[in-house]
């Protein structure tokens, strides 16, 4: 059957986390309740609590994660690096719901914060899930361009700025798992299901005109769960924090392929 | 141990071209469903009572006879792709998967022949 709980050596309910006070004087207190665990302990996961006074820390998540890792805790592992939605590395599960750290304001967050990998994918450590099948995922879709005219030897491939228009939004995809980790089809079947943002990239050349493989990438797609796992849950779109529409790009392909159908 | 690379574990198969069916005939059953749904209430709710001589006597019409067939026809249909949908989502194991997916078809065809025998016996004047 599907995986609705976590492996026993996963839950970290019964495991009491460690408590970090905030330092004295301190005046605008929120607690982080992060998600820990390293592979080289041997120990069960577990949540510890951080006190982190918001008057000496920046706005944004991200802010408070890199402050308890450089004052409080070093072993805090997570992935981050451009700081600004950029480059989709310190993507995780905050108050329930997948986003960038970087660019979610924790005054956004009634209460506590409570911090967690994103969901259904392996932890390498910590904050930190492992993308590999995510990765192999996409490199599946061949995310480059495919041509059978030789390109003109004077200047580059053309093309309208309407056709460029249609490729604009889906190019934006920074590649975050945000989409996929937030799709139960994608955790029940992750292993056989592209999962959105690899349909999304997928979209993106299937609807270049300058490509010349659509048929080929349609008839990749055509699967019952590479493609047709997708039932339009919607929480893709929801959770996008680029606010693209990986949902709607997949009904287009689905449209294509009865379009080329019927 | 497993050391093939994980693109290879993705491309697996291939892809099976096959999908497109399923998602149009889905969406199709639920469209003809959706007019069928509305005929089949509007018409039990204005029959005169629910006992044998009325459903009978409204049987024996032939477009209500057509109606009730295809409404029993679409529904059975429609059923048998979502439940194999609900399958394939849910149950991982290749082995268990298959058998359940046959299985699930078996007790629709069986639902959908007892359902057509029985609508025909009415509409055709048995007396079952």
């Amino acid at each position: 059957m599907a995986e609705f709980r976590l492996p026993p050596n996963s839950r970290f309910k019964d495991v009491p986390g460690r408590q970090y006070k905030a330092p004295p004087g301190a005046t605008s207190v929120r607690t982080f309740r992060i998600y820990r665990w390293d592979p080289d302990s041997g120990d069960k996961p577990r949540v510890d609590s951080f006190e982190v006074d918001l008057r000496r820390c920046g706005p944004m998540v991200l802010d408070a994660l890199i402050k308890i890792k450089n004052e409080v805790d070093s072993t805090l592992t997570f992935r981050r690096s451009c700081r600004e939605g950029i480059c989709g590395s310190c993507a995780m599960n905050i108050d329930g719901v997948n986003t960038l750290a970087c660019i979610k304001a924790i005054e956004d967050v009634k209460g506590e914060l409570r911090i967690f990998p994103l969901p259904h994918l392996p932890v390498i450590k910590d904050l930190v899930p492992d993308l590999t099948n995510f990765y192999a995922q996409y490199a599946s879709i061949k995310p480059w361009l495919q041509t059978r005219t030789p390109a003109p030897p004077d200047r580059e491939r053309l093309q309208s700025p309407e056709d460029q228009e249609k490729i604009d939004r889906p190019s934006a995809c920074i590649l975050c798992a945000c989409c996929s980790t937030s799709c139960p089809s994608y955790w029940w079947n992750g292993d056989r299901y592209l999962g959105p943002a690899a349909l999304l990239a997928a979209y993106r050349w299937i609807v270049d005109t300058r490509d010349e493989a659509t048929g080929e990438r349609l008839d990749d797609l055509e699967d019952p769960f590479r493609l047709y796992r997708c039932h339009t849950i919607m929480n893709c779109t929801e959770a996008c924090p680029k606010d693209l529409n990986p949902a709607r790009a997949i009904a287009e392909i689905k449209k294509l392929m009865a379009e080329r159908q019927y | 141990m497993n050391l093939r690379s994980p693109l290879g574990y993705v491309l697996g198969h291939g892809s099976a071209r096959e999908g497109v069916h399923h998602w149009w005939h889905l969406r199709t059953t639920s469209a003809a469903l959706a007019v069928l749904g509305v005929w089949f209430l509007f018409a039990v709710l204005t029959l005169p009572d629910l006992g044998r001589a009325a459903v009978v006597a409204w049987l024996a019409r032939p477009l209500n006879a057509v109606l009730m067939v295809l409404f029993v026809w679409t529904a059975v249909w429609h059923s048998a792709l979502g439940v194999q949908v609900v399958v394939e989502d849910y149950v991982r194991t290749k082995g268990p998967r298959v058998l359940v997916l046959v299985l699930v078809r078996f007790i629709h065809v069986l639902i959908g022949a007892a359902a057509l025998v029985s609508v025909l016996k009415l509409a055709l004047g048995g007396k079952a």
